[in-house]
């Protein structure tokens, strides 16, 4: 029975949108994670994902159609070994819309429109006819093994990959309650080790080709600061116990810190554009949170003017529904700075790699009692390392440096950040 | 694989090819390419029958043939030429001179590239030697067989190279049959038949099969007939030559067709029934390479059933083609050599080409033989005359056809009858290779105005979309 694509809702507040175009025809094969069609909202021109494979059997309401209702079907997918005959079939199944890419962050009102924040994926080499064969058949080209020239996948390897039998199913796109199929290796190649695939959710291809964009085309630099967190620790404890409607973290204080050191440097609050450098008017703080299936960076949005239980109590509900799978796009995508807490681990000190098109990210480590020398004589302090990742390309050391050093300063005099 | 081990004994190659031709030459050189000591054994002419007494030499008549039916029609184009005549002598002294500066060229490819030639017969000795006559013993690690094929002799037909000719004598005539008997119509009949016809000797074609040309599509065969007909050639089909009586300086041939027998008289017969391979006297008994009929047996690499020991070109069995002969010669020495990206020969993607009069020319399947195949086919028409360039030239005659599988948009096959269409297949066969479907054609740009205009639109046909006719 065919899959029912319906109308995603790409904010909380979102109740229609307009479908701006089909990026696929009728008859394409789509694999789970293809980009199916843009849709524009009042605020964004959004990516919208296939979350099945299989053929896009017939397109419901046309690309250019405003005021299209969430949850209303705009097309049908037709399953593996279904064909156009199954499109008659009533009632087809309904699944719920699948997520969106992430858009560019929010951009001050002067900016540029932004740029399509994906870059598609790696090209597959095949000859027109097997691209045509596997699109009729519904085969994902990028499962077959290419024997022309070169590897490109010729008419002879769809004929003998479709006479192998069906593939192995693929998860749906990111929903955290799937449980990747483990899928056991019969032979593995001569010389490797037995492995079983853990087949990659959107999310995780997501992740892997934004990381490598990121280490691979941004000049990253790194600048590491020791902050001393007595104080701060002593004034969590003291804040902590005056009240049960908030419990304050040394991350809620980080978070903090950062806003108000960028609100004093906001040349580190910036992203990198060909044309020009987007100097953020906003503090829009993206959090890491580790999930089942991979990192999501929430964001808590003007963190520089919220008070630290606001902070505290946002970021907890943040980190819930990360972990749910329930974030709206809304509050992932975006952010101008990021922060990456590791300490909690023990991690004593590590180097993030920037998430793109931000120009600094935060990595934070564990807060240890350290030996110190103060004014020539050795002390215990508990001392927390920092280090900032740069993009050079926005920001300069001098700049990092000075966001480093009011960051410490707060971190370090906690009371200068509660005014 | 490293090749070239030093202090090789001087007669020990990684490769021994025996056979000069269009296979085999450049098997050799592609061996030399990739770092082998090559050699070569050639008992005759370098360049094989392809280049002095085929392909080549052939063309070189036939333009003189061009020429001429140009010359003849000069006044169609507002020209004089006057007494328009030939002497056959040096329009066969042209092709013999043409052959002997390939010849020349094939000697100095293989100099070189450092290939060692060996003049003189060679044939497996046993053990990864080959013998050359008079030369003594070669070692080779790989031996390739690329000993080519003769014309077919049929009992009751045999020629004497006097009244009853082969490919060779009649690429050598002495003098210009008056009548002339071509018994075959493949390629090879059919450019005789169309040179001594446009030389002005009364041909007669006499073929076995229901239609000139047999292997081409049935349209373009009937088209090819009508066209000779209308040139002077009798076209005698569903025939055989029963048997020839030879008296002083002509021949009698006795035809039977649909059951009733008839005389011909001919000053001269061509005998154009066929290739066999040359599998003798190749030292292959007592060996694991398998002859079946006249041709061994190889696999898709070339490779016979005794190791070290591989077969290419017309030696191996049709279709008996010099281009199919040297890609093979490449692929099986790559195999050899280790190399990655190899790919069996695709026997549907091998054009052909005819250069009688019009050209003939095709590649992959007829429209008769995809539907046999099972394939529901969409078929693409397009003629010379709807063509801009083709009437400018006076080329008026001929049709340009395609056959597509209705389903896939696969090019399944394309078959062209007219002028230059030799020249224009290689388009159609870029498609195949590369795999591409009507679309991509579709949106391909043809130069304008060019005869190949026509095959463009003979794709657009085929969906209905021709704009010129």
């Amino acid at each position: 029975m065919p899959i029912q694509i319906l109308m995603p809702a790409l904010s909380p507040t979102m109740s229609e949108g307009t479908l701006a175009r089909w990026l696929k025809n009728e008859g394409d094969a789509v694999k789970s994670g293809d980009v199916l069609a843009e849709i524009e909202t009042d605020k964004a021109t959004m990516e919208f994902e296939a979350a099945d494979d299989g053929v896009l059997g017939k397109i419901l309401v046309a690309g250019g159609t405003a005021g299209v209702k969430v949850n209303q079907p705009i097309a049908l997918l037709l399953a593996e070994g279904e064909d156009k005959s199954a499109l008659a079939e009533a009632p087809p199944a309904a699944k719920p819309a699948a997520a969106a890419m992430p858009p560019p962050p929010a951009q001050p009102a002067a900016a540029p429109p932004p740029a399509a924040a994906s870059s598609p994926e790696g090209r597959v080499f095949a000859s027109p006819l097997a691209r045509r064969l596997a699109a009729e058949s519904g085969l994902a080209l990028d499962r077959v093994a290419g024997s022309g020239p070169h590897g490109r996948i010729v008419k002879a390897d769809v004929e003998a990959a479709l006479k192998a039998g069906p593939q192995p199913a693929t998860q749906p796109a990111a929903r955290p309650a799937a449980v990747p199929a483990l899928v056991p290796q019969a032979g593995p190649g001569p010389f490797e080790p037995a492995y079983v695939e853990i087949p990659n959710s959107s999310m995780r291809k997501i992740i892997a080709r934004r990381l490598t964009e990121a280490k691979q085309t941004v000049p990253h630099f790194y600048l590491s600061i020791d902050c001393d967190v007595d104080a701060l620790l002593a004034v969590r404890g003291d804040l902590n116990a005056r009240s049960e409607v908030y419990k304050l973290s040394v991350n809620d204080f980080v978070v903090r810190a950062v806003a108000l050191a960028l609100k004093k440097v906001p040349a580190a609050n910036a992203a990198w554009g060909e044309e020009a450098i987007r100097r953020y008017t906003d503090i829009d703080i993206s959090v890491a949170v580790a999930t089942p299936t991979g990192l999501i960076t929430p964001i808590v949005h003007h963190a520089d003017r919220k008070g630290l239980a606001e902070i505290s109590n946002e970021m907890k509900a943040l980190a819930a529904k990360a972990k749910d799978g329930k974030l709206m796009p809304e509050e992932y995508q975006g952010g101008g700075f990021t922060i990456s807490n590791l300490g909690m681990y023990g991690i004593r000190d590590f180097a993030a790699i920037i998430n793109p098109p931000q120009g600094c990210i935060l990595a934070v480590g564990a807060g240890e009692q350290r030996p110190v020398v103060r004014n020539g004589a050795l002390a215990v302090a508990t001392v927390m390392t920092c280090t900032l990742s740069v993009d050079h390309r926005v920001v300069d050391g001098v700049v990092g440096a000075d966001f480093l050093a009011a960051f410490k300063r707060l971190v370090e005099d906690p009371l200068a950040m509660l005014l | 694989m490293s090749f070239v081990e030093k202090n090789m004994p001087e007669n020990s190659f990684d490769l021994v090819v025996v056979g000069g031709g269009p296979g085999g030459y450049v098997a050799a050189i592609r061996a030399a390419q990739l770092g082998m000591k090559a050699a070569l054994v050639e008992r005759e002419h370098l360049g094989g029958i392809c280049l002095n007494w085929g392909c080549i030499p052939t063309k070189a008549l036939l333009r003189s043939g061009d020429v001429l039916r140009s010359m003849k029609h000069a006044e169609s184009y507002g020209l004089s030429a006057g007494q328009v005549g030939f002497d056959l002598s040096k329009i066969v002294a042209r092709s013999r001179a043409v052959a002997g500066q390939l010849q020349a060229g094939v000697k100095h490819l293989l100099k070189k590239n450092k290939v060692t030639v060996f003049d003189g017969h060679g044939k497996l000795a046993g053990g990864g030697k080959v013998a050359v006559e008079g030369k003594g013993m070669l070692a080779a690690a790989h031996i390739i067989l690329a000993t080519g094929a003769r014309a077919r002799v049929l009992p009751g037909l045999e020629p004497d190279g006097k009244l009853v000719w082969t490919y060779k004598e009649a690429l050598v005539p002495d003098s210009m049959p008056k009548r002339l008997l071509v018994i075959g119509s493949g390629a090879i009949g059919i450019e005789f038949a169309s040179f001594f016809n446009a030389l002005g000797s009364d041909v007669t074609v006499v073929e076995v099969m229901d239609r000139v040309l047999p292997v081409e599509d049935e349209e373009i065969s009937a088209l090819a007939r009508k066209s000779f007909e209308k040139q002077g050639m009798k076209i005698l089909t569903a025939a055989t030559v029963k048997a020839l009586k030879k008296s002083g300086d002509s021949v009698t041939a006795t035809v039977e067709i649909g059951g009733k027998t008839q005389e011909i008289v001919a000053d001269r017969v061509i005998s154009a029934v066929g290739i066999v391979g040359n599998v003798e006297n190749l030292g292959l008994e007592g060996t694991k390479v398998a002859v079946e009929k006249t041709h061994v047996v190889t696999d898709q690499w070339c490779r016979t059933g005794e190791a070290g020991v591989y077969a290419i070109g017309d030696l191996t069995g049709p279709p008996w083609l010099a281009h199919k002969a040297s890609h093979e010669g490449v692929l099986c020495v790559e195999k050899i050599a280790g190399l990655k990206d190899v790919h069996p020969l695709d026997i549907r993607k091998i054009p052909g080409c005819t250069y009688c009069h019009p050209q003939v020319a095709s590649v992959g399947l007829s429209e008769a033989k995809a539907k046999d195949k099972g394939h529901q086919v969409k078929v693409g028409r397009f003629p010379f005359v709807a063509n801009g360039k083709a009437i400018a030239m006076g080329e008026t005659e001929g049709l340009i056809k395609t056959v597509f599988d209705a389903k896939t948009g696969e090019l399944l096959g394309a078959h062209m009858i007219g002028a230059e269409v030799t020249e224009m297949i290689q388009g159609y066969t870029v498609a195949k290779t590369l795999e591409t479907t009507e679309a991509e054609l579709m949106h391909t740009i043809f130069p304008h105005p060019t005869l190949s205009e026509m095959m463009h639109e003979a794709v657009l046909d085929a969906y209905g979309r021709a704009i010129h006719y």
